[in-house]
């Protein structure tokens, strides 16, 4: 063809200041990086690192109780207070649900994600999946709102109680000391329910992760050695799903540590870590002790988060 | 006139200190306008990272690459007459083939209606009319290759950079396409530099070829010189089978410290005007000729027989007795790679 | 491989005990959608006296709730337009480039969404607090744009991994400059990636409530309208409604964004 050959004349490169720069970022590929690279990590090194910085620096402040200023002198009264009475009960009693929580979710998770791992594939597997997911995306108040109408004293579990005549157990439970309340919706037991309810996805999916893991074959074994299923679960599935049990355990462990707004809702009027540190800097205006309280559940998780390790949670995730 | 690539003294080392890697060292090249330029050599020889540094991929880190007389060893890819076909062709997924092809047009504002007219003329010179309207994931690997050469030939470059191009190809389609791309070049008169570590293709397609080894430029020649009159012992074993002798009987046959011979110069015949006599290690039957291996003159020396009415092969530990021409010997300089 | 005839199938306790978990999971959701329309006006009273779609209409009046929308509409545009450039930002400078502190960046980028959102809330008030900034839109989109960053990031990088780098130098070669290839070739290539990322942290904005509470000051998002609902009812009903609402309006968004990554993410069935 002799269209090929003639030639198209082709207008003239531009030479404008973007093609300057061009040539630049592509000779310097360090300066690209940095150009890449400086928006968010200016914005992550002043908004966020700054803010923590603040944080940690507002622990060590305090609040005058005559001025209502707060003073900016080191000192360490915002921590002496934390082993108070009052302060300690509410770090043990966060401490202690969030422990309660992570057990719960686990042994609710199991099966189900057992189920996933061994039992499902394809479509049912697919559908599980989303089965999982689809709480998580719905929202947390809307989900959190759902079981204040289902624990209320005319709402949906009394009327099943009622229908199997379980009324006297349900009030039983709720004359309880430490776990009872004026009604499910205002007690401990109800908030731990809740909690198990928000953070039981977190579980099922990196357990179910850890038994994919676990070839056939190693079970067959056992099996094929004598072992029932229980001796089985005991002493082959259960440890080599650890990795996947320690994962999840991070998110409900410091989901549960975090959280003010269940046992605000939900409980009685004990208070829980996060809720003295709303309160603190909100009413009280006291940000200097809000923010050292804060550190007690950042302690506890960086704590927490040393033991997953070992037990090769970060494997797992 | 001014050649089409010039390399002048080029290296490319990548890293620091003591892991530094020298993916090119000093090389020199001189490639003329219009030539069909190989670069051969095996894997990890330099020759790619020597192609991307005339696309302007990679820059050099001592010496100057000049195209067409200017030097533009800093330049970026776009700024360089010269435009390549990748190994995987690197078609854009998310355009049409015409719009693929059209690309380097569109960047630099074509009127839409001139370039796509002029995207369908590439298609057409490459034989794949038809097709503008579908995606690169349509196509067949053979389709895709000629659609990437395309588009490089649409922006009128001064030289086209093929990177292996025929490698994911199989035999029957990589033959064809190695006579169109030869055709092809011919047409259209512009410099092709080609890279393959196939030594068929280099020699059956290349006006020149340069052999690469360990990041050196070992020698540059017609594919004639390079098979016949290698400059070194890798260059000898790279193309084609070679016999080298060395020492006492290199010496003792040739009259040279280091020589080549090629199988197929070398004849069994007769005890007398036998250049060397040896026993038959191991026979091999190719169909167009036979390879007869003998240890003689304390090597294993290789001998290629073409068929013929009435030829019949040695057997193994049969005596048999070499000869050759003077012409057949070439002298190797210079230190074994 | 899982083979569940080999290993006798799961047995009716498994099942059972995988299904119980199931519904666990959606009954509440379902209970909250039938009590929408139940025309009981204590309306958490079980089972429901009667159906009726009014408490639509009458929540449609409200003018806080509408108030609270608008808010959390705006803060989540705002916050998802800073995290889109942010995130691709880094997602561009982390997805193929190895250097020393690569790996401390990544952590960085999580870090807001992996801490407790009471820390990064009394983080930022602290922040605040000292150096007297009041509380206005743009303290509550300071927060909301840091944790979503995180969103964006990890789908450009996902998607820009998957990327034939060739394609870069291919632009390049056939004459296109940084931003015309940019435009060309990257961003056409990014483009359902960093959808389905604004999709995400659209829908993660929308929701939030613990770091808002703490940098809101009086104002009022949806979340905390229907935080303070929680803590005293107004009108029972009307609340139903708005979490009817809510579950649809970042629902929808994170449906559409998985499926915009299904094909990007390497361990999806």
């Amino acid at each position: 063809m002799s269209t090929v050959e003639n030639t198209l004349a082709l207008p003239a490169a531009r030479r404008g200041p973007l093609r300057r720069a061009s040539d630049l970022l592509y000779t310097r590929r360090n300066l690209l990086l940095l150009a890449l690279l400086a928006p968010p990590l200016l914005w992550f090194g002043v908004v966020y690192l700054g803010s923590l910085f603040a944080l940690l620096a507002n622990s060590f402040f305090r609040l005058d109780d005559f001025t209502g200023q707060v003073v900016r002198e080191v000192g360490f009264t915002n921590f002496v207070a934390l082993l108070d009475g009052a302060n300690l009960d509410a770090a043990r009693r966060t401490v202690g649900m969030a422990i309660a929580v992570t057990l719960a979710c686990t042994v609710l998770a199991f099966p189900l994600a057992y189920t996933m791992a061994r039992h499902a594939q394809g479509w049912t597997k697919a559908l599980l999946y989303i089965a999982v997911m689809l709480p998580l995306w719905s929202s947390y108040l809307v989900r959190l709102y759902a079981w204040k109408l289902l624990l209320a004293k005319e709402g949906a579990i009394s009327w099943l109680a009622a229908q199997l005549h379980l009324t006297w157990l349900l009030e039983a439970v709720l004359a309880t000391p430490v776990i009872g309340g004026p009604s499910l919706s205002f007690s401990t037991l109800g908030t731990f329910v809740v909690f198990v309810y928000m953070w039981l996805p977190f579980m099922v999916l990196p357990v179910m992760a850890s038994i994919e893991r676990i070839p056939s074959s190693t079970l067959e074994a056992s099996a094929d050695l004598g072992a029932g299923p229980s001796t089985t679960l005991r002493k082959v599935i259960l440890p080599l799903a650890m990795p996947g049990i320690a994962a999840g355990s991070i998110f409900t462990f410091s989901l549960t540590l975090g959280d003010y707004i269940i046992p605000q809702v939900i409980g009685d009027s004990t208070l829980y870590i996060g809720q003295v540190v709303y309160r603190q800097q909100g009413v009280a205006g006291n940000i200097p002790f809000a923010a050292a309280f804060s550190l007690v559940p950042i302690v506890v998780i960086g704590v927490y988060l040393w033991l997953a390790k070992k037990k090769g949670a970060f494997d797992a995730l | 006139m001014t050649a089409a690539v010039t390399l002048d003294g080029v290296s490319c080392t990548f890293g620091h200190g003591a892991g530094a890697v020298r993916a090119v060292e000093h090389v020199d090249l001189t490639i003329e306008a219009g030539e069909f330029f190989t670069l051969l050599g095996p894997s990890g020889s330099g020759k790619t990272t020597v192609l991307r540094m005339i696309g302007g991929f990679t820059l050099p880190t001592a010496g100057r690459v000049l195209i067409g007389g200017a030097d533009m060893s800093h330049e970026p890819p776009y700024a360089r007459p010269v435009n390549t076909v990748f190994q995987d062709y690197a078609l854009f997924p998310h355009m049409t083939i015409r719009e693929n092809v059209a690309y380097p047009l569109m960047v630099r504002k074509v009127d839409r209606r001139l370039r796509e007219q002029r995207a369908e003329e590439l298609l057409a010179l490459v034989q794949l009319p038809g097709v503008g309207d579908r995606r690169p994931a349509q196509l067949s690997g053979g389709q895709r290759q000629r659609v990437a050469l395309a588009r490089a030939l649409i922006g009128q470059p001064q030289v086209l950079l093929l990177d292996e191009p025929l490698g994911a190809l199989d035999l029957k389609l990589r033959e064809q396409m190695q006579s169109e791309l030869k055709a092809l070049q011919r047409r259209v008169g512009i410099t092709f530099l080609f890279i393959t570590h196939d030594q068929h293709e280099a020699l059956s397609m290349s006006d020149r070829i340069g052999i690469f080894n360990a990041g050196r430029l070992e020698q540059v020649g017609t594919p004639a010189a390079v098979y016949e009159a290698p400059a070194t012992r890798f260059v000898a074993h790279f193309v084609g089978a070679a016999n080298v002798l060395e020492g006492d009987a290199a010496r003792r046959l040739t009259g040279h410290a280091q020589a080549m011979l090629r199988p197929e110069r070398i004849t069994l015949g007769a005890m007398s005007g036998a250049r060397t006599s040896g026993t038959v290690a191991e026979v091999q039957y190719f169909g167009a000729f036979t390879r007869v291996k003998v240890d003689a003159a304390g090597a294993r020396v290789q001998a290629d027989l073409p068929a013929g009415r009435g030829f019949t092969p040695p057997e193994p530990g049969a005596t048999v007795h070499l000869h050759w021409d003077d012409g057949a010997v070439h002298a190797l300089a210079g230190a074994a790679a | 491989m899982r083979s569940s005839r080999s290993s006798g199938g799961p047995t009716f306790w498994l099942k059972a005990a995988a299904g119980a978990v199931v519904l666990f999971l959606h009954v509440p959701l379902a209970l909250i959608v039938l009590y929408a329309f139940s025309a009981e006006d204590k309306s958490y009273v079980f089972p429901p006296p009667g159906l009726t779609t009014d408490w639509f209409a009458v929540a449609w009046q409200r003018e806080d709730v509408w108030a609270a929308i608008q808010l959390s509409f705006q803060v989540a545009l705002a916050s998802t337009a800073l995290a889109l450039v942010l995130g691709t930002l880094a997602a561009a400078a982390l997805a193929r480039a190895s250097f020393f502190g690569r790996d401390a960046i990544s952590l960085l980028l999580i870090l807001p969404i992996a801490l407790p959102g009471i820390i990064t809330g009394i983080a930022l008030r602290s922040a605040y607090h000292t150096l007297e900034i009041p509380f206005s839109f743009w303290t509550i989109v300071i927060g909301h744009a840091t944790f979503c960053v995180v969103v964006v990031y990890n789908n450009a990088v996902a998607r820009l991994r998957r990327m034939n780098p060739n394609l870069i130098e291919a632009s390049m070669d056939l004459g296109a400059d940084g931003f015309q290839t940019l435009r060309h070739v990257i961003l056409p290539q990014l483009g359902s990636a960093l959808l389905a990322g604004a999709l995400l942290a659209f829908a993660l904005s929308f929701d939030e409530v613990i770091v808002t509470t703490f940098t809101a000051g009086q104002q009022t998002t949806l979340p905390i309208w229907m935080l303070q609902e929680l803590i005293r009812p107004r009108q029972r009903p009307v609340t139903n409604v708005v979490a009817v609402v809510i579950i649809a309006l970042t629902f929808i968004p994170i449906l559409a964004a998985y499926f915009l990554t299904r094909a990007d993410e390497p361990t999806h069935r």
